[in-house]
């Protein structure tokens, strides 16, 4: 999941890696820096999804030695979109790119699978995904805090994790500004709880 | 001035014993031959003027011209070999459309710069082809920021503020150093560049020409267009004008 706000945005995803129904990682990190002020979330298929970052990780890269400049989050989006459509017969990959450029300031693009690409003010994805569509459309407003997205994001993920049995674990938070990026981590008992049954 | 290669010019994989590849240099003296190209960056934008010699009035007017739209917000004089600048220009073109394409959004000038004059170069390394007749200079307007490069046949870049490509290019460049051209803005220098190019317009060995005049910048939005026609009709009026008051003063002078 990623939200905007006025100078940056709000990246979160839960832990949880399944091959079945066994968890093979419950601490992953789900989000993935391509470059110094872009990340992207990963869902669907974990090995397409690093591979596709990888290769979109090494042409922003060497777009920023050859233009000495940071790259834009539309470059990057962009790129993932080529790679996307392109093999979308052979991939399975869900993708959703956030950052902050000097240009545009914060931004976040939804590359579902089939690499459709379009920019959104929020953006959700995973199989978690399918349970929240109604809570996070009632609670999101355009123009809130950095800390009001993180309260969104952190309460929409721990709704989909209670409710997903793919999805589950720590939640992992990155705020990317033009400071740069900060990381978070919310265990256990800090993770919100709503109605258990 | 000429100097005689003597065995090391015929191809361009030869250097010769002090250094040189005679091959770019004769390249770069087909562009001194060619009619005069001037380009001005000023405060909010570009300017081109081209003279563009008209060798027989039976010519439809406004054929052949020199400069060209590579993507909507670059723009490019040519001075030189016409059809090899036009193979240039779709080399660029294809490249502006490429980048926007991979990576949406418009190619930046300094990264086209780069990739045309890779090109340029890479035809001054071997004896089957030869290098480009022409120099082109490179125009844009971008996140409030103008920017101009001149490529010379040898394919190496310079940014500027003014130059001036061809026959003429030593007076021109006289006129030009005259401006203050990084306060000017490019409403007021497209009147300067169409002065220019009228002084520097030799009466005498070639006869009549037309005068091509583009912009990119602020006042277009950032799209690289030929200025419109009433600002040309200005501009020339303004040109012909200075002219004949120079004429007079000179007149006036002798008497």
């Amino acid at each position: 999941m990623a939200v905007e706000f006025d100078g940056g945005v709000v990246v979160g995803a839960d832990s949880r890696t399944t091959t079945g129904s066994y968890i093979a990682n419950r601490v992953t990190d789900k989000l993935t820096k391509v470059a110094d002020y872009i990340y992207c979330c990963r869902s669907g298929s974990a090995a397409d999804t690093q591979a596709v970052s990888d290769i979109v990780s090494y042409h922003l890269d060497f777009l920023q030695s050859e233009t000495q400049e940071p790259p834009l989050v539309r470059t990057a989006a962009h790129l993932f979109k080529g790679m996307c459509y392109q093999y979308r017969d052979q991939l399975s990959a869900g993708i959703i790119c956030a950052g902050w450029d000097k240009k545009d300031g914060g931004q976040v693009y939804s590359i579902p699978i089939g690499g459709m690409c379009v920019q959104q003010p929020f953006a959700i994805g995973g199989s978690g995904s399918t349970y929240i569509y109604g809570y996070v459309d009632s609670v999101f407003k355009t123009g809130m805090t950095q800390e009001e997205c993180m309260k969104f994001v952190t309460n929409s993920l721990a709704l989909a994790m209670m409710r997903d049995g793919s999805s589950g674990g720590v939640i992992r938070l990155a705020i990317i500004t033009q400071k740069g990026v900060e990381r978070k981590v919310i265990v256990g008992s800090d993770i919100p709880r709503f109605y258990e049954g | 001035m000429s100097s005689i290669g003597t065995g090391y010019d015929l191809s361009a994989s030869q250097f010769s014993p002090d250094g040189r590849v005679f091959q770019v240099e004769y390249a770069i003296k087909a562009v001194d031959n060619s009619s005069t190209a001037i380009g001005i960056r000023g405060k909010n934008g570009v300017v081109f003027a081209v003279e563009n010699l008209v060798t027989s009035k039976l010519y439809e007017k406004g054929a052949n011209k020199r400069i060209f739209s590579l993507d909507t917000h670059v723009g490019m004089a040519m001075g030189g070999l016409l059809s090899d600048a036009r193979c240039l220009v779709d080399i660029a073109r294809t490249e502006a459309a490429n980048y926007r394409s991979q990576y949406g959004s418009p190619i930046p000038i300094k990264y086209l710069t780069d990739r045309v004059s890779m090109y340029m170069h890479g035809y001054t390394l071997y004896s089957a082809i030869r290098p480009f007749g022409c120099s082109i200079i490179l125009g844009s307007y971008e996140d409030g920021q103008p920017s101009m490069y001149m490529l010379d046949p040898s394919g190496v870049p310079w940014g500027y503020y003014g130059i001036a490509i061809g026959k003429a290019r030593q007076a021109a460049k006289t006129e030009i150093e005259k401006l203050n051209m990084q306060e000017m803005t490019c409403e007021e220098l497209v009147k300067e560049a169409a002065k220019i190019i009228h002084i520097v317009h030799d009466e005498v060995k070639d006869k009549t020409f037309e005068l091509e005049l583009s912009w990119v910048g602020d006042m277009t939005k950032g799209r690289h267009q030929l200025v419109p026609d009433d600002i040309k009709a200005e501009a020339e009026k303004y040109a012909k004008e200075s002219l004949a008051e120079s004429d007079e003063s000179e007149d006036e002078d002798m008497a």
